[in-house]
């Protein structure tokens, strides 16, 4: 029997704590829409989202109001393009690219993820068509989510990728410099990239996926603070076993939702992404759930450890609330979308180098970092290559989504607007890895004995 | 503790939520006042929903009205039906919310 106490708990966990259902994100396998004819093959791509997402955004709303739970994004996740559009012998993508951000508008979704290519290994021709098209369909499109996976930890890590990525991100920086370079926000370098993710930018549906699917990502940085600040002065042990409740209902909310969802769009049910997925509004960050556990701002030294209890009660107190589980499942520390984490950057608490020690046990990485404009893109592809190390090294994903924002110096502010929010720009290390970097080839993949 | 008899609970193990049953669970919210719970229930009664439990409750200086009721039957959908609450919410200066009860029946039970 259901007590009033939990009914209202529920009930103030959405309308104080900001708890919501961040994305439905509906895969869709565009494998059977390739041709060597690349008008049919983009007619194709259209016509197959329209049809599998036609009512996606109508029953996600319609789910919304009878749960009485916000789902804040519908959004869709197709096969990386280099695999469909390597067939037909173009130049560059952007005709792709055009043809999803215009069936995207078409069924109402705000991003489409999967202009994206595989190339852990190393590049087909397809693979590196398909990069060198990132500047241009990201300035040049709204809704298109390009990303590239560069590293694995059976593959190693492909340093020629990542020197030709950081040169695609200097690139779209300069070309939606406008806006302070917005494009870069749509860009995500991985390692271990996850085949089932729903959360933008760095969304694709995999090639074990089946033809269309459901996947859903959880949100509530909100209720895992106040469920911390309620349970009061309590040691560590006890503060995760706080947070495992607690992510155990916010993920339960995630399977309702995304189960429903796949039923009544008449598809199969993926998995649900367990993640805290903080959003520039306060009281839905991060940071604040760091500082909450004691620490007085997010960076302080105790932050990695603050985090690594965080992330893994998360994960254990997900895990048993959903059938499956999958995607990036963890805490997320974007910079630009977290209300808390800017008050730290600002007052100098947080810097670059500490972000890149907490990625190391957060859910995915260096996420929506503005650095300055000037940055060269040799010491990008030096910043990717060690939080990829990360991810291969320890096998975790990681991933890298880095604005060297035209024209800004540090202390300068970027405004990026909505989900995306703003960001303080941060100091780069000025000290070169130019002759490292540009030795290119691949780092092996590690010994998995000998761990130590 | 209230214990809400309308709803057994633990079914949550049920993948077919959400289009099995007909229970919602209504809540209302806000300073105490005469004629909340004749508001409420009549409104109910009009659109057909027949309702299975009432619990209420003053906390702090709020009350609190947690009712179960079923839509096996009702004249209206449940989007419509939060419509109409909400509205009568506005009237009474409280808070109505409805929600299926799959919602809270999925977070609290195993």
């Amino acid at each position: 029997m259901l007590t009033t106490e939990e009914i209202l708990e529920t009930i103030k966990m959405v309308q104080e704590e900001n708890l919501d259902i961040r994305t439905i994100t509906m895969g869709i396998s565009l494998r059977d829409c390739a041709d060597s004819d690349p008008r049919a093959a983009c007619r194709k791509i259209y016509a197959k989202i329209c049809r599998q997402a036609s009512k996606l955004v109508q029953t996600g709303d319609e789910i919304a109001r009878e749960y009485g739970l916000p789902i804040v994004n519908k959004r869709i996740s197709v096969t990386p393009i280099a695999l469909v559009a390597e067939g037909s012998s173009l130049e560059d993508y952007l005709e792709y690219a055009r043809a999803l951000d215009r069936a995207a508008e078409a069924v109402g979704v705000n991003f489409i993820g999967g202009f994206s290519a595989l190339v852990h290994k190393g590049f087909t021709g397809g693979d590196r068509v398909l990069i060198e098209s990132i500047p241009g369909a990201l300035s040049s499109t709204e809704r298109v989510c390009a990303s590239v996976n560069v590293a694995t930890s059976r593959a190693g890590i492909n340093m020629d990728a990542i020197n030709l990525c950081s040169r695609v991100i200097k690139e779209t920086a300069e070309l939606t410099a406008e806006a302070d370079s917005v494009g870069c926000a749509k860009i995500v370098v991985f390692a271990n990239v996850p085949e089932d993710n729903p959360f933008m930018a760095g969304a694709f549906h995999g090639v074990g996926e089946p033809d269309c699917v459901i996947n859903t990502g959880v949100s509530g940085p909100g209720v895992v603070k106040s469920a911390i600040n309620r349970a009061g002065d309590v040691d560590l042990g006890t503060l995760s076993e706080t947070v495992k409740k607690i992510a155990f209902k916010i993920t339960r909310m995630g399977e309702l939702v995304g189960r429903t969802a796949a039923r009544r769009l008449g598809v199969p049910f993926g998995i649900v992404d367990l993640s805290l997925a903080p959003t520039p509004a306060v009281g839905d960050s991060v940071a604040e759930i760091i500082e909450e556990m004691g620490l007085e701002r997010c960076g302080a030294p105790g932050s990695t450890a603050a985090l690594a209890l965080l992330n893994d009660a998360v994960k254990k107190g997900g895990a048993m609330a959903s059938s499956y589980v999958g995607g990036l499942s963890g805490a997320f520390i974007p910079v630009s979308e977290d209300a808390g984490m800017i008050t730290s950057v600002t007052d100098g608490a947080l810097t670059l180098e500490k972000l890149e020690a907490m990625t190391a046990v957060c859910s995915v990485g260096l996420d929506m970092v503005a650095v300055p404009g000037d940055t060269p893109a040799e010491t990008i592809a030096a910043i990717i290559a060690d939080e990829a190390a990360i991810g291969v090294f320890n096998h975790k994903t990681t991933a890298v989504r880095i604005i060297p924002a035209a024209g800004k110096k540090v202390g300068d502010q970027v405004e990026f607007g909505g989900l995306l929010g703003q960001a303080p720009v941060m100091a780069v290390n000025s000290f070169k890895a130019e002759k490292f970097v540009q030795r290119g080839g691949r780092i092996p993949a590690p010994i998995h004995s000998l761990r130590n | 503790m209230n214990r809400l008899k309308g709803i057994p609970g633990g079914n949550s193990g049920n993948q077919n939520a959400g289009d099995g049953s007909n229970r919602i669970i209504i809540t209302v919210i806000g300073p105490d006042r005469v004629g909340i719970i004749a508001a409420v229930s009549n409104l109910l009664a009009d659109n057909n929903i027949n309702i299975l439990d009432i619990s209420q409750t003053i906390m702090q200086e709020f009350f609190v009205m947690v009712l179960v009721a079923d839509m096996e039957k009702a004249a209206v959908d449940l989007v419509s039906l939060k419509d109409l609450l909400h509205g009568k919410g506005e009237e009474l200066q409280v808070r109505i919310d409805a929600q299926h009860e799959d919602v809270f029946n999925y977070m609290h039970r195993i």
